[in-house]
């Protein structure tokens, strides 16, 4: 078990709502941002003078720029219907935590300086000065908010807590109180093209080492090409999928899926990224620069469709926003939706028959599935409203025998956040990660317990790593976290393939 | 009494303007500032008839608050229900002729008017018993309880307890549209009744009861899920294209 210097939620048989505990979070704040980080996304390096003034003008920008802003900070009548559903609540009691406490950090300076009522009255409706303290909270409660939306399928006007915390990142960022961890990485994408750093030579060494890999085990060549030009699909995945544990056997999977497919395909070294952190700090700005990079890396390679692997956040801007960010895609081929997920994908070669699954050589496994937060309520898979549940469940039931999923409160659109999402996948945020995750954890260790489930599968960068870091802190193993397209390549017979009793028998003769 | 009754005429005058005049701003502000970037809270409609029928059903069931939490949709239909009878009850005292349904609702809309109370209260002890309501609640969540219960209490004395005269309470708001100053009844239940419901009609604008205009502007609700198929770009995003 992990060793924790503080107080790790213990698992209960059934939820439950704990009673407030003001303050108890306070503490927690991911370490600032410095100026080399600021400079290359446009912020100030430090906390500019005449602060106030200048946070409060780009509030009323940003007010005029989004309408959910202003409708969310308008609207909340405090029914308290969202106050159990954020997972940051549940794992710390901190009623800052709360969807609606997390908002009023900002709508009480809202009321107070952009409404009749707050500056009239202000002890009336509850507004205050935009003073340090109020910043402090600010930069402590916004760096626990995951932007998973959960909030918002509870709030009878649909008030999403991630618009405002975005928001609030933004008017952080501008006034030169910038978090260091999500600033610093979108400014290696810059310089490198993805969030880990791997220079081009290095993600080439990988791939290469990857193709060696597959062809020992199966036999065959498969290829992970890398900047080739004139390839039908650009494959734009999480850096991770490049580097650790589980990711890499899931970026295995995608190639044989790509192989099976029968199609020409690469990665790009100037797009090796799928995710995006400029929607964690709300800004349109970066978000789009970042976003440009796959549409300059498209071009460039000539493709014609654009295929994008497992990440939540990044299938959100993927989905959701990249036509808006960096299209219009009209020079891509118009029979294919842009972007499109690799579970699609997958999804169309199984209804095609096109894939040959062994489901036994998944049977070492019990799995359940993990619905990522912006896959789930940010993003759509398919034709149908809901596809994002249905497809994985289908590719998943397609690969393994032996499939149960979590309780229904915590799946679908009603997932719990792994905890380390929207920004706060960080060391000096290990307490709230490992907090926040304990609803998920919670409704996992009831699937082992009543189900015997041994590995959870998810399509998430971050999920991915956080459940790795966080699952030893509730006694679990790290590795009881996999990649869906793991899944696919461990059962996968490749055309072709050498299977284990040939290759003996290859042997024997040669022997 | 004429003296109070011309206070009222303008009382009434002033409140019905800054109540259309207040919401008509703040629903053109909202109509006026763009969405940026698609954000429906999915599963979400793919198609414009998809999401008039689920906004519908957040109007008319509230059905997110369902799913949310059942004592608070089953406190807060209930009164929004019932103040809905209410109004429509009282529809009577601002049209003539009395539409036939307008007739018929009559007797539903005193139910309504108990509704309405018994939602609130619901409403009300949750501010105190529930530790995390209690965390969120400001003063002003308490008067706007306060005077809504108040405005129902004072409504349902005048039905069960001292009648008023209501044929004079017709004429009074009837003669308010072409200008005459009809002389309203004496009763101090109705003068209160009719202060409180003139300042809910002046808060309205400034207050969480904005609520209302804002479930029909919320993006999360109210946007079609088809990113892939339509470019969605805000003026503001398409001039940095240019650039």
């Amino acid at each position: 078990m992990a060793k924790a210097d503080f107080a790790v939620p213990v698992l209960k048989q059934y939820p439950e709502i704990p009673a407030i505990e003001p303050g108890v979070m306070a503490h927690s704040a991911p370490f600032k941002s410095k100026e080399e980080f600021q400079a290359p996304l446009g912020f100030p390096g430090q906390l500019v003078d005449d602060w106030q003034q200048k946070a409060l003008d780009k509030m009323g920008d940003l007010l005029g720029r989004y309408r959910g802003l202003r409708v969310y900070l308008d609207s909340c009548v405090k029914c308290g219907s969202c106050t159990d559903k954020c997972h940051y609540y549940l794992g710390t009691h901190d009623p800052k935590n709360m969807p609606v406490g997390r908002q009023d950090l900002m709508r009480k300076v809202y009321r107070r300086y952009f409404t009749l009522a707050g500056k009239f009255f202000p002890k009336l409706v509850g507004a205050e000065d935009f003073t340090e303290e109020v910043l402090s909270d600010w930069y402590s409660y916004f760096h626990q908010c995951s932007q998973c939306r959960r909030c918002s399928v509870f709030c009878p006007y649909g008030i999403d807590t991630a618009e405002i915390s975005m928001a609030a990142r933004e008017i952080m960022d501008h006034i030169g109180v910038g978090q260091k961890y999500c600033n610093e990485i979108i400014a290696k994408v810059y310089r490198i093209g993805n969030n880990l750093g791997l220079p081009g030579p290095a993600l080439a060494d990988t791939l290469e080492g990857l193709e060696e890999d597959v062809f020992d085990d199966t036999g065959v060549e498969v290829k992970y090409p890398l900047d080739q030009e004139g390839v039908d699909i650009l494959f734009v995945t999480p850096s991770a999928d490049f580097f650790a544990e589980p990711h890499v056997d899931g970026l295995i999977g995608y190639g044989k899926v790509m192989h099976e497919a029968g199609v020409s395909w690469t990665f790009s070294s100037y797009a090796s990224e799928a995710a995006n952190f400029g929607m964690f700090i709300g800004s349109y700005d970066n978000m789009r620069r970042v976003a440009l990079r796959i549409r300059e890396a498209a071009i460039k390679l000539g493709v014609k469709r654009i295929v994008f692997g497992e990440c939540g956040h990044a299938w959100r801007v993927a989905y959701s926003f990249l036509n808006t960010l960096a299209g219009p895609w009209d020079f891509l081929d118009p029979r294919y939706p842009v972007p499109q997920h690799i579970c699609e994908f997958t999804y169309d070669l199984m209804q095609q028959g096109k894939l040959n699954f062994d489901k036994s050589l998944n049977d070492d496994m019990v799995l359940t599935y993990h619905d990522s937060c912006n896959v789930a309520r940010a993003s759509r898979m398919g034709d149908r409203p809901g596809g994002q549940f249905d497809i994985p469940r289908a590719i998943i039931r397609a690969t393994c025998n032996n499939f149960y999923d979590m309780d229904e409160d915590t799946i679908r659109d009603r997932t719990f956040c792994c905890g380390g999402g929207g920004g706060l996948l960080t060391d000096d945020l290990m307490e709230i990660r490992v907090k926040g995750a304990q609803p998920r954890v919670e409704a996992l260790n009831n699937v082992i317990q009543e189900k015997g489930v041994t590995h959870m599968a998810a399509i998430c960068a971050i999920c991915k790593s956080q459940f790795t870091k966080v699952l030893p802190y509730y006694g679990m193993d790290m590795d009881q976290i996999v990649s869906v397209h793991q899944l696919v390549s461990n059962a996968l017979i490749l055309t072709g393939q050498t299977s284990d009793e040939d290759a003996e028998e290859t042997a024997d003769e040669a022997a | 009494m004429t003296y109070i009754s011309t206070l009222y005429a303008y009382l009434f005058y002033f409140a019905a303007f800054v109540l259309v005049a207040g919401l008509a701003a703040k629903v053109f502000q909202y109509a006026r500032t763009p969405a940026p970037l698609k954000i429906p809270t999915t599963p979400a409609p793919t198609t414009r008839a998809g999401v008039a029928f689920r906004i519908t059903r957040e109007v008319v069931f509230f059905e997110s608050l369902f799913r949310g939490n059942k004592w608070i949709w089953i406190f807060g239909w209930i009164f929004h229900f019932g103040l809905f009878l209410v109004t429509l009850r009282h529809l009577r005292y601002f049209i003539d002729p009395v539409w036939a349904p307008i007739q018929f609702i009559q007797p539903f809309g005193v139910y309504g008017g108990i509704a309405m109370v018994v939602g609130l209260a619901g409403l009300w002890a949750r501010r105190f018993l529930v530790d995390r309501v209690r965390y969120i609640t400001s003063p002003s969540d308490h008067l706007i309880l306060a005077l809504l219960i108040a405005i129902g209490l004072s409504g349902l004395s005048m039905r069960f307890v001292v009648h008023t005269d209501v044929i004079r309470v017709k004429e009074f708001f009837q003669g308010l549209y072409v200008g005459q100053f009809s002389t309203l009844p004496a009763d101090p239940l109705l003068l209160g009744h009719l202060l409180l419901v003139a300042l809910l009609m002046i808060i309205f604008p400034y207050s969480k009861l904005l609520h209302m205009p804002g479930l029909f502007f919320s993006p999360s609700r109210n946007q079609v899920d088809n990113p892939r198929e339509r470019r969605h770009i805000a003026p503001w995003a398409r001039r940095l294209e240019q650039q």
